[in-house]
């Protein structure tokens, strides 16, 4: 067959407007754009939506106070009254992921939050975040966070390395739990997609699948929004009210 | 892996740090506030329009109770009223029907008066009269005429053995 698969292909980074500033490559790339496209579009719903905000909403003002609303209560109900001011900080991050990877899903976009670096970015800076907080609001005392209540004394020998272990691991299972899944479903559909496009007549059956991975990918999508965005909340709750 | 590739790190991260700062910006100056202000300005008129109908309910249930209090006291006023009126009138009706009958039992007395005295002056004159009566009677059936001293003594007599 003359077709060849290649999944990862899509997630090359292209250079569109190459910049190079003082020996630092800051070309603007596809990945930029789509960062730019998911800022205009969050921008235009939160902003634009509500330029006359009506008593009775439309159809796009339910929609962004939907979105807040519903990150409102996350924030609420995870890290408390303290929460607040980390309201929109949680926000971008669940519209931004969230955006990215919706625009994903445009069949020829480009899928940010499938970057490794994106995401680790992203999930570093919730760590240094809630470490700050931690170590600004309880000083020294933070430290009993990886102290469990109510342990036996031969058990904390234990169990404080473990605690330790998964506090520093959070960055990395935060990045990669979202960077593996969009990888592995825009992989999953690339491969069926090409499969499909390489034995012609029966080709019936991988598009058919390829339509039910749409439809999981767009609910993938959503939910790893979610996810990192509630644990960050969770992780903040923790930092603020020491369990 | 394209990923993997580490001379492409520093433009993502870059226009990374570039795109959320800016949305961060954006959702925190104006979209945030925005969205918000307007889901507590309906919370607000709801909340408003509900204090204001259960102030309304409050008002409209004072009036009511006023209303019925005005109502009570209109009913009580009209009953004592009516009884008062029921009471004068029965008083009067009782003190009119005494007087009549006093009136009556005063010329019932009067009557039964008059009665015993004619009664009285009728048995007084009966003597003359029955004695006159003997005298013409005897002078008729006998053609004499009786000693007027005995007659009288006859008749006496026999007027004072019915009588007794």
């Amino acid at each position: 067959m003359a077709i060849e698969l290649r999944p990862l292909e899509q997630f090359t980074i292209e250079r569109i407007i190459p910049i190079h500033i003082g020996g630092l490559d800051l070309s603007y790339t596809n990945a930029a754009l789509m960062m730019t496209i998911a800022v205009v579009f969050a921008t235009a719903l939160m902003v634009l939506a509500t330029r006359r905000a009506a008593l009775v909403p439309g159809r796009w003002q339910s929609l962004a106070e939907m979105l807040y609303d519903f990150v409102a209560d996350m924030v609420d109900s995870n890290i408390g009254q303290a929460g607040r001011q980390f309201f929109p900080f949680v926000f971008t991050l669940f519209t931004f992921i969230l955006f990215a990877n919706l625009l994903g899903m445009i069949p020829y976009s480009y899928t940010t939050t499938s970057q490794i670096i994106v995401t680790f970015a992203l999930a570093a800076v919730v760590f240094i975040l809630v470490t700050a907080v931690g170590i600004i609001r309880h000083g020294f005392h933070f430290l009993s966070l990886f102290v469990p209540h109510g342990v036996p004394k031969v058990l904390l020998l234990l169990l404080v390395p473990i605690e330790l272990l998964s506090y520093f691991i959070r960055p990395f299972t935060l990045s990669i739990r979202l960077f593996a899944n969009m990888l592995a479903g825009h992989t999953m559909l690339a491969i069926f997609g090409g499969f499909a496009a390489s034995i012609g007549l029966f080709a019936f059956f991988p598009t058919a699948i390829n339509v039910l991975l749409v439809g999981l990918e767009f609910l993938v999508a959503v939910l790893q929004a979610y996810v990192f965005a509630i644990l960050t909340c969770l992780y903040l709750g923790e930092a603020v009210n020491l369990h | 892996m394209p990923q993997l590739e580490v001379s492409t790190f520093v433009p993502q991260l870059f226009w990374l740090a570039v795109t959320f700062v800016i949305l961060y910006l954006l959702m925190k100056g104006i979209g945030l506030p925005r969205v918000g202000g307007a889901i507590d300005a309906r919370r607000r008129r709801i909340d408003d329009d509900l204090a204001r109908a259960a102030q309304l309910k409050a008002e409209a249930e004072a009036a009511l109770a006023a209303h019925q209090e005005t109502l009570a006291k209109a009913r009580a006023e009209a009953q004592a009223a009516v009884k008062e009126t029921t009471d004068r009138m029965a008083a009067e009706t009782a003190e009119r029907q005494r007087q009549l009958s006093d009136a009556l039992a005063r010329q019932i007395a009067d009557a039964e008066r008059q009665i015993a005295a004619a009664k009285e002056r009728a048995l007084s004159e009966m003597p003359a009269v029955v004695t006159e009566v003997a005298r013409s009677v005897t002078e008729k059936v006998t053609g004499l005429a009786p000693d007027p001293a005995g007659l009288a003594a006859a008749v006496n007599h026999v007027l004072a053995e019915r009588a007794s």
